[in-house]
């Protein structure tokens, strides 16, 4: 099942990667506030008026914690993020877009997907069904660095029937 | 002496003739659904007194109908589904479900595995790994299924389970007398029995309750998964799709076009459990991948 979709992923990034499927006019996903780290916002707080680096590189001063795994061979930082606003993603338009709006810049790679969650399929809706309920973002979930959904420690099994927490 | 024994004694017969008017009240109570308005409201304002006597919480039991064109349906991602029970804690946190001596869980988290879906002889749901998924398996909660025909519904010999207008199998639970017919009716194992009073830690008393859901059951009842009558009558998702980290759960009303649970059951392979048995279940199963 996982080979299928990987080949479909590159047939699909191939063949369509400039266009915005589900057509090009903007709907409105409310959402959470995207789930940046305290402090890091807004980003031009540093980065106004600092060099920009666009050279694939070890970071050593900041945002060491980061390290990209997400089809990396063929991109780094700046094809996300803008270098003179840094408090914008960048789309491969051009445009620039907020970080509460990231889905932009996942649908361009993930088109299929994109639609199962604009219908609330992949992901999550949360809320109220009438008007009220809002999306999680793509980011809610998956680390844009390093978007693998990682495993995690499950909840404990039920007591087995003659558990002593469980007998009469 | 004798004062003591018989202020003892006025003491008792007090608590006595109130414990007999409450027991007296309750049972002389009708059918829900034959039960006025204002029948509803003494009932109501009945079991708010008694939990806060008991929890010493201010409950809100509703009595809240279903609305109208509303059929409700649950679709489930077994694509990614990765069997961590967010699902089932907060469940029973929501529903007020006894935490032990009975635990009851109304959902039951199967592991199967991969390639072998059919033998349901390597399925168990004791499973307890440092971290899941797990490579070879794949994980498969089951909950009330709420069918269009259910079994159960129909071998109640008192009629204290039934299936509301907007689809959802309830229980009465005063109305209950504990046969366990509709345990052993269920192909889902979908109901279980409260063999005591439910056992639920004072502070986590969920406040928020449905008469045909999540207010604490009595004993020698049965209950089971609502949907969370209590939330989706109100227009709120139910706890499991809230608690779930993977957007594995779907919810909504069948009859509306733009619903997740139309958009899945017209765009993805889904499937049924049992279909061959005709129940008829709203719970829909499906792959992504
Ligand atoms: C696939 C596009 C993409 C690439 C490539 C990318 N980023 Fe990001 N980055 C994002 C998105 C989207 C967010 C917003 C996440 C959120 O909303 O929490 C983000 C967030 C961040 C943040 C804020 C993190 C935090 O802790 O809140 C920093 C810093 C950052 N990126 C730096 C980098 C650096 C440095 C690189 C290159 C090594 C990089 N990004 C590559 C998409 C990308
Ligand atoms: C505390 C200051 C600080 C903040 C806040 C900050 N950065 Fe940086 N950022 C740096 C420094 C310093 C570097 C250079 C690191 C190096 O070269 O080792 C850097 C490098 C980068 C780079 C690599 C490309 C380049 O221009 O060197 C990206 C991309 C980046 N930051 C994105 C972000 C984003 C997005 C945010 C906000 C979400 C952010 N940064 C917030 C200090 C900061
Ligand atoms: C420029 C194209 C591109 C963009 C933009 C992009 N991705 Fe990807 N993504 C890929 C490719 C190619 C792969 C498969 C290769 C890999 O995993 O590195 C992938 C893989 C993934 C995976 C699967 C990872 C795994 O190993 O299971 C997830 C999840 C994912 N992306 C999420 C996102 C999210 C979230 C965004 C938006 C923040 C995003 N992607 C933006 C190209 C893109
Ligand atoms: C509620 C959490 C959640 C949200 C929100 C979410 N995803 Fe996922 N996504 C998952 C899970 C869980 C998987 C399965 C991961 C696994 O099996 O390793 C997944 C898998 C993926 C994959 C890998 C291919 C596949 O189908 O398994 C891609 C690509 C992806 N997501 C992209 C996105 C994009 C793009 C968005 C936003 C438009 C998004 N996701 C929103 C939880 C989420």
């Amino acid at each position: 099942m996982r080979a299928a979709t990987y080949s479909f992923l590159i047939l699909f990034l191939s063949g369509t990667l400039f266009q915005l499927p589900g057509g090009t006019a903007k709907e409105e996903f409310p959402v959470p506030p995207p789930p940046l780290s305290e402090g890091i916002f807004p980003c031009s707080a540093c980065h106004e008026g600092m060099p920009v680096n666009p050279t694939k590189r070890e970071l050593k001063d900041a945002h060491t914690d980061i390290k990209l795994h997400h089809a990396e061979g063929v991109r780094w930082c700046l094809d996300c993020h803008d270098p003179t606003n840094r408090d914008k993603l960048k789309l491969t338009s051009g445009e620039l877009v907020d970080f509460g709006e990231s889905y932009l810049l996942c649908r361009q790679c993930h088109g299929p997907i994109y639609r199962d969650w604009t219908a609330g399929i992949h992901g999550k809706r949360t809320g109220y069904f009438d008007g009220k309920r809002t999306y999680l973002l793509c980011v809610h979930c998956h680390n844009p660095h390093d978007p693998k959904f990682n495993p995690i420690k499950p909840e404990p099994p039920p007591y087995r029937p003659r558990d002593r927490h469980n007998v009469r | 002496m004798k004062m003591l024994s018989a202020g003892f004694l006025a003491g008792f017969v007090g608590v006595g003739t109130s414990c007999n008017h409450v027991i007296d009240e309750e049972f002389l109570q009708k059918h829900f659904l034959e039960m006025t308005d204002e029948e509803k409201q003494r009932v109501v304002r009945r079991l708010e007194e008694k939990y806060l006597r008991e929890y010493g919480k201010t409950a809100h039991v509703s009595t809240g109908a279903a609305k109208p064109k509303t059929l409700w349906g649950y679709g489930l991602d077994l694509s990614r589904c990765i069997g961590c029970r967010r699902c089932v804690y907060a469940c029973v946190r929501e529903n007020n479900n006894s935490r032990y001596k009975p635990q009851l869980h109304w959902i039951r988290v199967i592991r199967l595995k991969k390639g072998n879906l059919i033998n349901l002889e390597n399925a168990e749901h004791y499973y307890n790994p440092e971290t899941v998924p797990e490579e070879d398996f794949i994980y498969m909660p089951v909950q009330c299924q709420h069918c269009e025909n259910p079994p159960c519904v129909k071998v109640c010999p008192v009629h204290a389970t039934w299936k509301e207008p907007d689809g959802l199998v309830v229980v009465d639970y005063n109305w209950c007398i504990g046969c366990r017919y509709c345990i052993a009716a269920c192909p889902y194992k979908g109901r279980v029995f409260n063999w005591t009073r439910p056992n639920i830690p004072k502070e986590e008393l969920n406040p928020a309750m449905h008469y045909l859901g999540n207010r604490p059951r009595i004993k020698n009842v049965v209950d089971k998964c609502t949907f969370c009558i209590q939330r989706v009558r109100s227009g709120r998702y139910p706890a499991c799709v809230e608690a779930c980290p993977t957007g594995t759960r779907k919810f909504g009303n069948l009859l509306d076009k733009n619903s997740e649970i139309r958009y899945l059951i017209e765009n993805k392979r889904v499937f049924r459990l049992k279909e061959d048995l005709n129940t008829e279940p709203k719970f829909y199963y499906f792959f992504s991948l």
